[in-house]
């Protein structure tokens, strides 16, 4: 070919996402601000190393109540997302789903607080409205994938819903299955981190733990909670399902009641701008929206895009060191059971949490949350693509060690890769956001304050810039995918 | 005995295109008819028509069987009178089957030799035992005629033989594709031969040898 060679769309992409990150990071506010950060590390090791399994009634409580909430929340969230399946043909519909699951479990359950107080239909409502969001858009894809030529074979005059059960969803029963179980592992982590707003799940007991400095509580509490998520399949069974939810029913503590009064202050009164329900009308609503979109929304944005750059980029960056861990092509057998292990630790830990710790490590920075987003998520997708390799056969005689990693391995998952990256943008974002609640200056950490000030109307106006935000990513990733022909499959979501 | 079916020089096809020209067929109660023709003869188009035109009275085979892979046999066979009951009851019979049902599922799968699969899930059976599942369905629809595509394409010309007999003492009208020409003489009375977009032969199949229907697969 005569000429320069000229960069692919795909090398281009990754090239600009690269560049943006790296600007980010250099402009964003990256820095360890504790004096010894060491010593606070070397004693969290020492706790990790002796779990103290002493305070065990309350410990196995905590861990009832976040199973509780989890499996509640995300049975509501699967009948509710169901029925908006049916119904997804709508742009309305599809467009209120797209808006549900914008807005993240911890701000739902932030809004509720001031409607049902600590009671457990906050938890509940805060796991089922997203999840609902979640689950109509995936039941209704698999819906859509289910094989119609049966329908062909219908006496004539079957019912529409005669057709739907017989043809319809025994195909993508199996799929609805295996996907809601998949969700109810990400419930599990959603129930644990309401307990930092006040729910008596696990996060609760997590950072009051952690501000004693009890540190060997702490791993009591996170081993008994990877125990629960890794044993899912075995105690989660099809019969026990009933017995479980009904169970989860049993357990929550329903005497925190319901305030009425409060609901209805709070649509009419409490969420209604400032300017509006004091009585300087449309004239000070300038002055407002400039102060909450210009001061607070601006830089909480900016901010927010600035760590999902780095964040994303560095999940890319971990992912190519993480699945080989679990990959047969490139580990022994032994080794990737170390792997496996380490993977489930890390993906299992929600990334709120491991924020958490790492804030307690290094004071309020990016740098935490770049690092916690990128643990996580890099080991999620570096677990799907470690399966994924399984699938891949070599020519015996190719190359080993890092010749065979980077000339054999890489090139066969590089695009899935890519595609599983893009997706996870806007759950990074949505983390990013909600990662402000600890201190860092994402748009979380505009609309916490907003809460703690009592000023609900800033704060849902501040929500609602996020889901938007999250809307205009969701929309670009997908758009950058259909561009560069990138497909996750359902394996991915 | 009467027409079912009278179609008198009609135009056959899927919107713009038409497969079919100039179609003449009368379909008489009692016939039993065997289709052949090259493959993208237009049979397929043609079973459709028909099947269109005596929609109540008719339980279709499509090529592809058109069975539900993630359920079990039985559930396949009460497909076939899934128009008979409300959608509430037929959901009852998704998740806890009514012991008559299964009885009279059970039944038709006597006549086809596959009892001891009544609940296996279909994706778990053989290419043959799909096949005689989409005749249980067929044969539990409650109409008195049969339109089959190619319904016994996976099976040995023995089954073939064995099954079509089964459905031909159930449904007094049979009209099924065949490719295998020797088997479409013998079982059937009638057959109609398709070549280049038209009905190039309509006879009773008395006297017939396969050499007969030579001229409609030769270029």
């Amino acid at each position: 070919m005569a000429g320069a060679r000229k960069a692919s769309p795909l090398l281009r992409t990754v090239q600009a996402f690269a560049v943006i990150a790296v600007i980010c990071a250099v402009t964003g506010d990256i820095t360890i601000n504790t004096v010894d950060p060491w010593r606070e590390f070397t004693q969290m090791l020492r706790g990790a190393a002796t779990p103290d399994f002493t305070a065990t009634e309350d410990l196995l409580h905590a861990l009832l109540l976040t199973v509780a909430f989890a499996l509640l929340g995300v049975a509501l969230g699967a009948l509710g997302g169901f029925g908006l399946a049916l119904a997804f043909h709508y742009r309305i519909v599809r467009a209120g789903c797209a808006t549900l699951r914008a807005v993240h479990e911890l701000f739902w359950a932030l809004i509720f607080l001031q409607l049902f107080g600590l009671s457990p239909l906050t938890g509940l409502l805060a796991i089922a409205i997203p999840y609902a969001g979640i689950f109509a858009k995936v039941y209704a894809e698999i819906l859509e994938e289910a094989d119609p030529r049966p329908l062909q074979a219908l006496p004539a005059g079957t019912g529409r819903i005669s057709a739907f059960l017989f043809v319809r969803l025994p195909d993508a029963w199996h799929q609805f299955a295996t996907y809601t179980l998949y969700r109810l592992e990400c419930g599990l982590r959603s129930s644990a981190i309401l307990g930092f707003v006040g729910l008596p799940t696990l996060g609760f007991h997590l950072e009051s733990a952690f501000s004693q400095g009890k540190y060997s509580e702490v791993s009591a509490l996170l081993i008994l909670f990877y125990i629960v998520i890794a044993t899912i399949r075995w105690w989660l069974r099809k019969p026990l399902l009933p017995v479980w939810l009904v169970g989860a029913v049993a357990v929550l503590p329903w005497t925190a009641g319901l305030a009425p009064g409060s609901v209805a202050r709070f649509f009419t009164h409490d969420i209604v701008s400032y300017p509006l329900r004091s009585g300087e009308g449309w004239a000070g609503m300038g002055d407002w929206l400039s102060l909450v979109l210009v001061d607070q929304a601006l830089p909480g944005v900016v901010a927010t895009l600035q760590l999902t750059m780095v964040a994303l980029v560095a999940t890319g960056l971990l992912t190519m060191l993480f699945f080989p861990l679990i990959s047969p092509l490139l580990l022994g057998r032994p080794a990737r059971g170390v792997g496996h292990v380490f993977l489930v630790v890390v993906r299992s830990t929600p990334e709120y949490i491991l924020a958490f710790i790492l804030l307690q490590l290094w004071g309020p920075s990016m740098l935490p949350a770049i690092v916690a987003l990128a643990l996580h998520n890099g080991a999620i997708i570096g677990h799907l693509i470690g399966r994924f390799t399984e699938g891949i056969e070599l020519r015996p005689d190719a190359p080993r060690g890092f010749d065979r990693y980077a000339w054999e391995v890489v090139p066969r998952i590089y695009r899935h890769m890519l595609a599983l990256l893009f997706y996870r943008w806007e759950v990074i974002l949505r983390e990013t956001a909600i990662l402000g609640m600890l201190g860092i200056a994402t748009l979380g950490f505009y609309i916490d304050s907003a809460f703690a000030d009592l000023r609900f109307d800033r704060a849902l106006l501040l929500i609602a810039v996020t889901a938007l935000l999250n809307l205009a990513v969701d929309a670009a990733s997908r758009a950058i995918r259909a561009r560069l022909r990138l497909q996750t499959g359902l394996r991915g979501r | 005995m009467g027409a079912i079916l009278e179609i008198a020089g009609e135009r056959i096809g899927y919107r713009d295109t038409v497969v079919l020209d100039d179609v003449r067929l009368t379909i008489n109660a009692g016939d039993r008819i065997a289709l052949v023709g090259e493959s993208g003869a237009g049979k397929t188009t043609l079973l459709r028509a028909i099947l269109e035109r005596c929609a109540p009275r008719a339980a279709y085979i499509p090529q592809d069987m058109g069975l539900v892979q993630a359920l079990t046999v039985f559930h396949n066979v009460y497909m076939g009178r899934l128009h008979l009951q409300p959608a509430w009851r037929n959901l009852r019979t998704l998740l806890r089957p009514a012991a008559s049902d299964v009885t009279a599922v059970r039944g038709v799968l006597e006549r086809l030799r596959m009892v001891d699969k009544l609940f296996s899930p279909v994706g778990e059976l053989s290419g043959g035992q799909q096949q005689r599942t989409a005749f249980g369905r067929a044969l539990y629809h409650p109409g008195d005629m049969l339109i089959g595509d190619e319904p016994v394409s996976a099976v040995d010309e023995h089954q073939a033989r064995e099954i079509l007999s089964t459905a031909r003492a159930a449904k007094p009208t049979v009209i099924v594709a065949m490719h295998d020409r020797a088997l479409a003489l013998e079982v059937a009375d009638r057959v109609i031969g398709l070549r280049a977009g038209r009905i190039a032969l309509d006879v009773p199949t008395a006297g017939m040898v396969p050499g007969d229907l030579d001229h409609l697969y030769r270029g």
